[in-house]
C-alpha cells in the first residue's frame, strides 16, 4: 500500500470512491483532530439518556412488583384498584413492552454509530472513537446496559477523544452504562451507613462489589500482571463505593442515594466506605469522591498504564505484535504529556512502523462492515438488518460478552466460517447495490495502488456487475488494512 | 427457418408498420403479461440452439455439444438442447420462437459493460442512467404497467422514473456456487485465506448448504407467476438468472443452468393459467461465446447468442435467424459467431407488437439505435 491508500483505509474507516487520496496523509489524519465533530448529525437523534433511564426505571419498578408479587407479600405502596392477582398477570406483558423498548434504544444506536463511521469525513478521528470504545468495554448482554453502551460511547468517549486519558478515564467510570455494567451502582462499604443498615437485617448481607475496580486496574488502567495485588483492588473497592447512579438502584440503597432520576452519576456518601485507603504503597486519606477520583487519577499517571494504552494503540495500528521500539515512542509520549491524547496519536502517525506497506491487520466484522458499506456508498442501513448484520459477522455492537472487549488480532476473526459469512454479507451488499456500480471502477479507488492484479482479473472476469462487487469486498487487499 | 432472404423481404413490412397512424399512448387495459428473464454471464447461445446442420458445425463443435443429439430438432438445421425439454413442447406448440445470431449493439467482452449495454438500451456502457423496460412502462396504460423484479433490488433494465417494486422470497440465497469458486480462485494465492477458505467450503459442503446452481428454478417461475396473476396485479416482471459464464466443465453446468431455466418458464407457464395466452416472454443475455471450445472443456467471451420468445402471446413454432455461418471467414474476428439480427430491433419489435405500440416506441427504449424494431409476425 502507498501512504494515501494506508492514511485511507489502515489509518481511516475504508476510502469512499469520492475521497481523493490524501496528497499529504499525515496531515491529513492531524487535520482531523480538529475536524471531528463528537455529536455529527448521524448522532443527532438517538434516544436520550433521560428516555433510557426512565425506561430502565420502570423495568426495575416491574421487575420489583413481580418480585414482591411472588412472594406472597403485600407491598405497602401497590397502587391503588390493581387487585394482586391482576397485577401478577399485567408484569409480564409490561416487563416484555419495556424489554421491546429498550432493545429499539439499541438499534438506533447502533444504525446512529454504523451511519457516523459510514458518512464521515474524519475516519481516523472515528475509528479512535471505537478503538477506546473497546478498551472501555460495556457488553449488552446484562439487560440494563443495553439501552446504555451506546451513551457511554456518546456522552463519555467522543466529547474526551482529543482530551487528555486522565479526564477520558473519569467520564468512563463515572458514566451510568459503565457503572452499572461492572456493578459498581450496587457496591455498598460494609461500615458505610447502609452497609451498617444492612448487617443489621439478618439474611440481607450485601456489600462490596469488587467488579468495577479490579477491571480499571486490569484492563482500563495498569494491565493485567503489573504489579498490584488483591489487596489493592479491595482497597481501591472500598474508595469507589458510593460511586453510583440515580433513578435505576433498587431497594433500600435507592432512597439514600437521593438525587434525580436521570441517570446522572451520583456520589452517595451512605454508601461510602469511611476511612483512608491504602493502595499500592501509598495512602489515600481524601473524603468522599475525591478519594476514588484521586485513585484514578494516579493510576492513569502510572507508567504501566502508558505502556498498557501505547501497546493496545500500537497493535491497532502497526499489527498484532507491536513493535517494541514504537510502543516505547508512545510510552514516552504518553508520560511526558501526562496522557495527551492529541500528542499520543500525533506519536503514532509519525510511527514508520504503522507505515510499512503489507497490510498489517486483518479487518474486525466492524472494520470490514464499515469499510464494504463506505465502498458501496450505502450510508441508510435499517436499523434491524444493521445488527443482524453484524451479528452474523460475529461481532454484534457493545457486546463483546466481557469488560476485556474483543481481540485486535487476526487469529480471532480469521476463520473459516468468518470468511464464509463476510462472502454471504458481501453477495447480499453487491445485490443491493445492483448492477448500477462498476467494481473494476470502485476497486481502484477504493484500494488505490494496492489493488492486486490477481484481484483485478477477478473481479474484471466476474459474471455480472455484482459479483464483481461481491469479489472486491471480499478480496485479500479488501478484508485486510 | 427463416433465412437471409425471408429476413430482407420482410423489410417491407417495416415501411407499412411506419405508414400506420400512430397510436395514442393511454389506451384500453390489454390484460397482457411481459416477463423479461435476464441471463446473466454470457449464455452459449450455440449450445442452446446447436446450428447442427450448417457444415462447420461437426469441427467445431462435435464432442463438445454431445448432450444436442438427444435435442428436439425444431427444423432441418437447429437442434434445441434436451435439458430445455418443456421449452420444446411450446416449440411444438407453437409458443416459442428463437432467434439466432443475435447480439445487442455492444461489441466487447466484459460482463459489466455488456449487461450495462442489455439493460439501459443504450449504445454503449454506462452512457444511460435508466433501463428500456422501465422506459416502456411509460408506454403502457396504467394498468398494464405495474412491474416489479424478482430480486431483492430492482436491477438497471428496471430502473428508472416509473414506479417499479421488487420482491424476493425472504430467505435470501447463500452464495452461488460460482461465486464461491471465484472466490476460492481469488485466495488461491493468499497463504493465510486459502486453507481457512477451503475449510469454510469443505464444510459448507458436508452440511449440504451449497444450492447447486440454484434448483430452485420452479419456486422462482411460481411466484412470478403468483404475482402476475390476479385483477390488480402486477403485468410486467423481470427475472434475473446468474452462472452463465461457462468457462470450465461447460456440459453440466449449462445443463444445470438450463434445466432451471425449463423450470421457471414452465412454472411461469403453469401458474398463470389461462393468462399464458396473453404472455410474453423475452430470455435475453448480454453477448454469446467462443465458436470453438477453449482448453477447459468451456468457451470464453463471444459475440452473438440466441434470444427467445416464450409465451401463448408469441408466434412461435419457429426460428428467425439470418445465418452467418461458421466457417473461420464467417465467424466474428474468427472465433465468434457473427452477430447478424439487432437484439435491440427484437426486444423493441416484440412488446411493440405485444401492446399495439407505434413504430416509434423504438426511439423511446433504445435512443441511440439507428435501427428500426423487428417487423416479421413475433406476436400472434
Amino acid at each position: 500500500m502507498l501512504e494515501p491508500a494506508i492514511a485511507l483505509n489502515r489509518f481511516g474507516l475504508g476510502a469512499r470512491p469520492g475521497d481523493t487520496p490524501p496528497a499529504d496523509p499525515k496531515a491529513w489524519l492531524t487535520g482531523q483532530f480538529s475536524r471531528f465533530q463528537s455529536r455529527p448529525q448521524a448522532l443527532a437523534q438517538v434516544p436520550s439518556r433521560s428516555k433510557v433511564i426512565a425506561q430502565l426505571a420502570d423495568y426495575n419498578a416491574e421487575a420489583r412488583m413481580t418480585r414482591q408479587t411472588k412472594r406472597q407479600m403485600q407491598p405497602a405502596s401497590l397502587p391503588t384498584g390493581a387487585p394482586m392477582d391482576d397485577s401478577k398477570k399485567q408484569a409480564d406483558p409490561l416487563r416484555r413492552y419495556l424489554r421491546q423498548a429498550i432493545r429499539d434504544d439499541y438499534l438506533a444506536m447502533n444504525s446512529a454509530r454504523l451511519a457516523s463511521a459510514v458518512a464521515t469525513d474524519n475516519p481516523f478521528a472515528e475509528r479512535l472513537v471505537h478503538f477506546w470504545a473497546n478498551h472501555f468495554a460495556v457488553s449488552v448482554d446484562k439487560l440494563p446496559v443495553i439501552g446504555l453502551a451506546g451513551l457511554l460511547e456518546f456522552e463519555a468517549i467522543r466529547p474526551n477523544l482529543f482530551g487528555r486519558f486522565p479526564d477520558l478515564l473519569l467520564a468512563v467510570e463515572q458514566h451510568p452504562a459503565m457503572l452499572v455494567y461492572l456493578d459498581q451502582a450496587q457496591s455498598i462499604g460494609p461500615n458505610s451507613q447502609v452497609g451498617r443498615f444492612a448487617a443489621m437485617r439478618a439474611g440481607k448481607q450485601r456489600g462490596l462489589n469488587e467488579n468495577l475496580a479490579r477491571e480499571i486496574m486490569e484492563l482500563h488502567t495498569l494491565g493485567v500482571r503489573t504489579g498490584y495485588s488483591q489487596a489493592d483492588v479491595t482497597e481501591f473497592a472500598r474508595a469507589l463505593t458510593g460511586w453510583t447512579v440515580s433513578g435505576i438502584a433498587r431497594g433500600a440503597a435507592a432512597r439514600f442515594i437521593g438525587g434525580g432520576d436521570d441517570g446522572s452519576f451520583r456520589f452517595a456518601e451512605a454508601l461510602h466506605e469511611p476511612g483512608p485507603r491504602t493502595i499500592m504503597g501509598k495512602s489515600y486519606p481524601q473524603q468522599g469522591e475525591a478519594q476514588a477520583r484521586a485513585v484514578l487519577l494516579d493510576l492513569a499517571a502510572s507508567p504501566a498504564t502508558a505502556r498498557h494504552v501505547s501497546t493496545k494503540l500500537a497493535r491497532h495500528f502497526a499489527g498484532d505484535d507491536p513493535p517494541k521500539p514504537m510502543v516505547d515512542r508512545l510510552t514516552a509520549a504518553y508520560l511526558r504529556s501526562g496522557g495527551d491524547l492529541r500528542i499520543l496519536y500525533r506519536t503514532l502517525i509519525d510511527s514508520p512502523e504503522a507505515w510499512t506497506a503489507g497490510p498489517l491487520k486483518f479487518k474486525t466484522p466492524w472494520e470490514w462492515s464499515v469499510s464494504a458499506l463506505r465502498a458501496v456508498g450505502q450510508t441508510d442501513a435499517d436499523p434491524m438488518a444493521a445488527a443482524a448484520m453484524l451479528k452474523q459477522l460475529g461481532q454484534p455492537t457493545w457486546q463483546p460478552g466481557s469488560p476485556a472487549g474483543w481481540d485486535d488480532i487476526a487469529a480471532s476473526w480469521a476463520a473459516p466460517e468468518a470468511l464464509m459469512r463476510r462472502v454471504e454479507i458481501a453477495q447480499r451488499l453487491a445485490s443491493h447495490a445492483g448492477s448500477s456500480v462498476d467494481a473494476r471502477a470502485l476497486a481502484e479507488k477504493v484500494l488505490p495502488g494496492s489493488l492486486t492484479p490477481a484481484t483485478r482479473t477477478a473481479i474484471a472476469r466476474a459474471e455480472s456487475p455484482q459479483e464483481g462487487l461481491a469479489l472486491l469486498l471480499v478480496s485479500p487487499e479488501f478484508v485486510r488494512r | 427457418m427463416l433465412t437471409r432472404r425471408f429476413f430482407l423481404n420482410a423489410s417491407g413490412a417495416a415501411v407499412a408498420a411506419l405508414s400506420m397512424p400512430r397510436m395514442a399512448f393511454a389506451r384500453a387495459n390489454t390484460d397482457r403479461r411481459f416477463v423479461f428473464i435476464i441471463q446473466r454471464g454470457a449464455a452459449d447461445g450455440l449450445s442452446i440452439l446447436g446450428p447442427t446442420g450448417d457444415p462447420q458445425h461437426e469441427s467445431l463443435r462435435a464432442g463438445f455439444d454431445q448432450d444436442l443429439a438427444t435435442g428436439a430438432k425444431l427444423d432441418s438445421f437447429f437442434t434445441l438442447h434436451p435439458a430445455l425439454a418443456e421449452t420444446a413442447k411450446m416449440y411444438a406448440a407453437k409458443q416459442a420462437l428463437f432467434v439466432h445470431a443475435v447480439a445487442s449493439p455492444y461489441r466487447d467482452r466484459s460482463h459489466f459493460d455488456g449487461q450495462n449495454v442489455l439493460e439501459t438500451g443504450g449504445s454503449s456502457a454506462y452512457q444511460l442512467k435508466d433501463g428500456w423496460l422501465n422506459r416502456l412502462l411509460g408506454l403502457l396504460p396504467p394498468a398494464d404497467s405495474k412491474a416489479l423484479a424478482i430480486s431483492d433490488t430492482v436491477p438497471m433494465a428496471l430502473r428508472g422514473n416509473n414506479q417499479v417494486s421488487s420482491y424476493a422470497p425472504s430467505k435470501l440465497p447463500g452464495p452461488s456456487d460460482d461465486l464461491l469458486q471465484r472466490v476460492s480462485a481469488l485466495y488461491e494465492a493468499d497463504p493465510q485465506l486459502h486453507g481457512l477458505w477451503n475449510e469454510a467450503v469443505a464444510t459448507r459442503m458436508t452440511a449440504g448448504d451449497v444450492e447447486a446452481g440454484g434448483q430452485n428454478g420452479a419456486a422462482i417461475g411460481a411466484i412470478a407467476a403468483k404475482l402476475l396473476s390476479g385483477e390488480s396485479g402486477n403485468r410486467v416482471a423481470m427475472i434475473e438468472t446468474n452462472g452463465w459464464d461457462t468457462h470450465s466443465g461447460q456440459r453440466g453446468r449449462l445443463n444445470a443452468q438450463l434445466r432451471n431455466l425449463d423450470q421457471t418458464v414452465s412454472a411461469l407457464k403453469t401458474g398463470l393459467g389461462d393468462d399464458w395466452s396473453n404472455t410474453l416472454v423475452i430470455v435475453a443475455t448480454e453477448f454469446g461465446r467462443t465458436a470453438r471450445p477453449n482448453g477447459t472443456a468451456g468457451t470464453d467471451h463471444g459475440q452473438a447468442s440466441v434470444a427467445m420468445l416464450l409465451g401463448g402471446a408469441v408466434a412461435g413454432g419457429k426460428v428467425v435467424a439470418d445465418w452467418p455461418g461458421l466457417s473461420s471467414a464467417a465467424l466474428y474476428e474468427g472465433r465468434d459467431l457473427r452477430p447478424t439480427t439487432d437484439l435491440d430491433a427484437l426486444i423493441a419489435g416484440a412488446p411493440t407488437q405485444h401492446y399495439g405500440l407505434s413504430g416509434r416506441a423504438m426511439g423511446s427504449l433504445f435512443p441511440e439505435s439507428r435501427g428500426r424494431p423487428l417487423t416479421q409476425p413475433l406476436i400472434a
